[in-house]
């Protein structure tokens, strides 16, 4: 299904616009090269050579020497309503998706109450059609409200609208309960998208487990924590022949043991983070809650370089931010103490751009995949720049320096992991569902690039 | 040095300046008057969200005996309990001014937080699970006052490693004055990867016969509910320092307080190898050396008899 099918966006006007000269780069459509890009009708509606284009009363923007990517699409998003909405809510949420270059988010459950029942999808897919700047998709938990015991009306929040289930933030810890709604899936649809994690092996760690966390005095949690759940939740799927998706991924156990659930021949998806993918525990010797406190932990550099080898060989298909917005007072306050979590939809392409591209450690090609690699788990029709798809496009900048924070956010919360830091790579222009979803404003005014 | 946040941050130079600080300040402790008017006029603002009672009164009198104005607030009773963050109860004490804060609290980057916070300096007294740099220092000027140094002496930490930021801070500084450390407990207390902070792991006290000296962990007895031992029994027999474990030329040394029959047997506490009184006297001295060094090392010299020494006590002529 196109995003606009199955996800909900506010209803504006269809764009029309000429990225004239843009050097356009779809790896899964086997497009690099320079075009004119038409976009009319919520289409991509040709991709022309470059100058070629008839502007046709369409928007010409000048993007020579400019890169056109297809929109990413981020499975793994907390937009805090319903209950937290001095966090985050749709529409802010949606607007930071749509400065970070993404065409479609996925919403977590875990909110307050968590999304439970048809009325809440009902809701939440109103709101979205009211305020979100790109199109959202909604997950409903996997049991009511979270407690892991029993298993929500699937069916039903299926027909209202749920994209999927996730129990996110926590684990699903009873593996009967887990095996139940493997079972039930074959008859409500929708991927099950998994925290993973041993609570009993977990217990009151704040990071991970390993010298620093030795060295500091803070509480460990082991690698272990995650990857016996992977490998459990694996071998349940594989036994029920269901289909799952192991969320942010952070150990080199973990990705091994999806690794080896995939050349099983189950049916598996696998998303890692940013941060996961940039930093390491040493990043946590500060003990600094602001940008260094997430669940799962940051991990070693064996784990980093697990992760980057797992985007390498498709075992992790996708990028996920696991956007976490949260307000100061929950984090000005000592590490094991501070809420988990990072905001990353603004940052997402700038930071993968300038730590991992760069320095030479993958393609940007491969970037560009990783991170619109995860409409497909939810069986959604991939971003794609061919002509005649669903117009989902980022227009960025590979040579822009900024550093960010320098000019706020869109999100309603700061606790960006990268906050301060000089990035190369900048989204100039988003477009979504065929609507110009973001134009960063140096850009719209022609000062930039 | 703005701050004492941890061992860690201190080179082996501040380490020994601190310390021979402290020995001056155990010579004015043997006068009649025991107090230095060194920061008069100044206030000093001790806050503790975790019981204590050697650190916080040795921090108190080291105050006081420097002619400080004290303000001794503790968790309970105060606005913590009605539920002030950690950051506003900062800002409260800050606008009385202090020089220093010296802060107990039961979550690691505390005190670094704090520094963060306000312009006062910033004393760690024990930051979670992470360090306490005041209790390594004095348990390294205890062992330089009976050893005259530390360098290339055996030091052996015993018990519950991973819960105790006492043997986090006392290893790195051990190590960092040149003594070589080995920790011991059973695997469950053992933090994975301690090595990494340089020092030899054993998992028995099989080879303790090598060590100079033997410095004991408290052991709580809530470990025994979250399984990290099966019970206190079985913990004693097998890591408990007794006179029968310890040769006669072995030091014992222990942060306190002491679970008498656990950790150790009372003859061991009694014994005249057990450093643990001379312990307690050291805090004295050495926490009255790091408030001097915060707040008056820097910008005075001491205007007492010369390099090194401490300030004229009050009363005494010129």
């Amino acid at each position: 299904m196109s995003l606009t099918d199955a996800l909900d966006v506010r209803a504006g006007e269809d764009a029309h616009l000429v990225l004239r000269r843009a050097t356009v780069l779809d790896p899964v459509a086997g497009i690099d090269a320079v075009h004119d890009v038409v976009v009319r009708n919520g289409e991509i509606a040709a991709l022309a050579a470059p100058g070629e284009a008839d502007a046709d009363g369409a928007e010409v923007v000048e993007a020579e020497g400019l890169h056109a990517f297809p929109a990413f699409f981020d499975p793994h998003v907390h937009l805090r309503t319903p209950g937290q909405e001095h966090k985050e809510d749709v529409e802010t949420g949606t607007r930071a998706a749509a400065a970070g270059g993404y065409c479609g988010i996925i919403a977590m459950a875990n909110t307050q109450p968590p999304v439970s029942t048809a009325a809440d999808v009902t809701a939440l897919r109103e709101q979205a059609r009211a305020g979100a700047s790109v199109p959202v998709g909604f997950l409903a938990t996997v049991t009511k409200a979270m407690q892991g015991s029993e298993l929500t009306e699937m069916v039903e929040l299926r027909e209202a609208g749920a994209l999927g289930f996730s129990d996110d933030g926590l684990p699903i810890v009873d593996a009967g309960v887990m095996r139940r709604a493997l079972q039930y899936q074959h008859l409500c649809g929708g991927n099950i998208a998994l925290h993973e994690e041993d609570p009993r092996l977990s217990r009151d760690g704040a990071m991970h487990e390993g010298p620093v966390s030795a060295a500091l005095g803070v509480a460990g949690i082991p690698s272990v924590s995650e990857s016996t759940m992977v490998a459990r939740d694996a071998a349940l799927a594989g036994y029920e022949a269901a289909r799952i998706h192991v969320q942010h991924l952070s150990a080199a156990e973990s990705v091994e043991a999806v690794r080896a659930a995939k050349a099983a021949g189950v049916r598996i998806s696998a998303e890692a983070s940013p941060h996961h993918l940039c930093l390491t525990d040493e990043a946590v010797r500060g003990l600094d809650p602001h940008r260094a406190k997430m669940n799962p932990p940051l991990r070693e550099e064996r784990d980093r370089q697990a992760l980057i080898d797992g985007l390498r060989d498709g075992t992790v298909e996708c990028i996920a931010t696991d956007h976490a917005p949260h307000q100061p007072e929950e984090k000005d306050v000592p590490f094991e103490q501070a809420a988990m979590g990072v905001t990353g939809l603004e940052t997402a392409f700038a930071a993968l751009h300038t730590e991992l591209v760069l320095p030479g450690t993958i393609d940007l090609a491969l970037l560009v995949e990783r991170l619109a690699g995860g409409a497909e788990p939810f069986d959604l029709e991939r971003p794609s720049l061919a002509p005649g798809s669903e117009a989902n496009v980022v227009l960025c900048d590979l040579g822009a320096e900024w550093t960010v924070g320098e000019d706020g956010y869109e999100s309603r919360s700061a606790n960006s992991w990268c906050a301060g830091q000089a990035l190369t790579g900048r989204v100039l222009m988003t477009v979504a569902a065929g609507q110009v979803a973001f134009r960063l404003r140096s850009f719209s005014l022609g000062v930039a690039a | 040095m703005k701050h004492l946040l941890s061992i860690e941050q201190l080179s082996r130079a501040e380490i020994e300046a601190i310390l021979d600080r402290a020995e001056s300040f155990a010579e004015v402790g043997r006068r009649d008057i025991k107090k230095v008017p060194t920061l008069r006029g100044r206030t000093v603002v001790s806050l503790f969200y975790e019981s204590s009672t050697r650190t916080s009164s040795s921090f108190d009198l080291a105050a006081k005996r420097l002619s400080a104005d004290l303000v001794s607030v503790k968790a309970a009773g105060s606005s913590v309990e009605k539920g002030e963050s950690l950051k506003d109860t900062i800002a409260t004490l800050s606008a009385y001014d202090p020089a220093a804060i010296v802060i107990r609290h039961p979550y690691a980057g505390a005190a670094q937080m704090v520094a963060n916070w306000t312009s006062a300096a910033v004393v760690n007294a024990g930051d979670g699970k992470h360090e306490h740099p005041s209790q390594a220092l004095l348990d390294v000027y205890t062992l330089r006052r009976r050893l005259g140094s530390l360098e290339g002496v055996k030091i052996w930490i015993v018990g519950d490693v991973l819960h105790s930021r006492v043997a986090r801070s006392n290893l790195i500084a051990f190590a960092r004055m040149g003594a070589e450390v080995t920790v011991c407990g059973p695997p469950t207390l053992i933090p994975r990867g301690i090595e990494t902070l340089g020092c030899e792991v054993a998992f028995t006290l099989d080879g303790i016969e090598e060590a100079d000296v033997v410095y004991a962990l408290r052991m709580q007895k809530e470990r025994m509910s979250e399984s990290f031992v099966p019970s206190l029994r079985e913990y004693a027999a097998n890591f408990q320092i007794d006179t029968r474990r310890l040769n006669p030329r072995q030091l014992l040394m222990h942060p306190g307080p002491v679970n008498r029959g656990v950790e150790l047997s009372g003859e061991a506490i009694d014994s005249p190898q057990s450093l643990i009184a001379e312990q307690v006297a050291a805090g004295l001295v050495v926490r009255m050396a790091i408030l001097y060094e915060l707040l008056a090392g820097a910008e005075q010299a001491p205007s007492g008899d010369g390099e090194g020494s401490a300030p004229t006590p009050i009363g005494t002529p010129a």
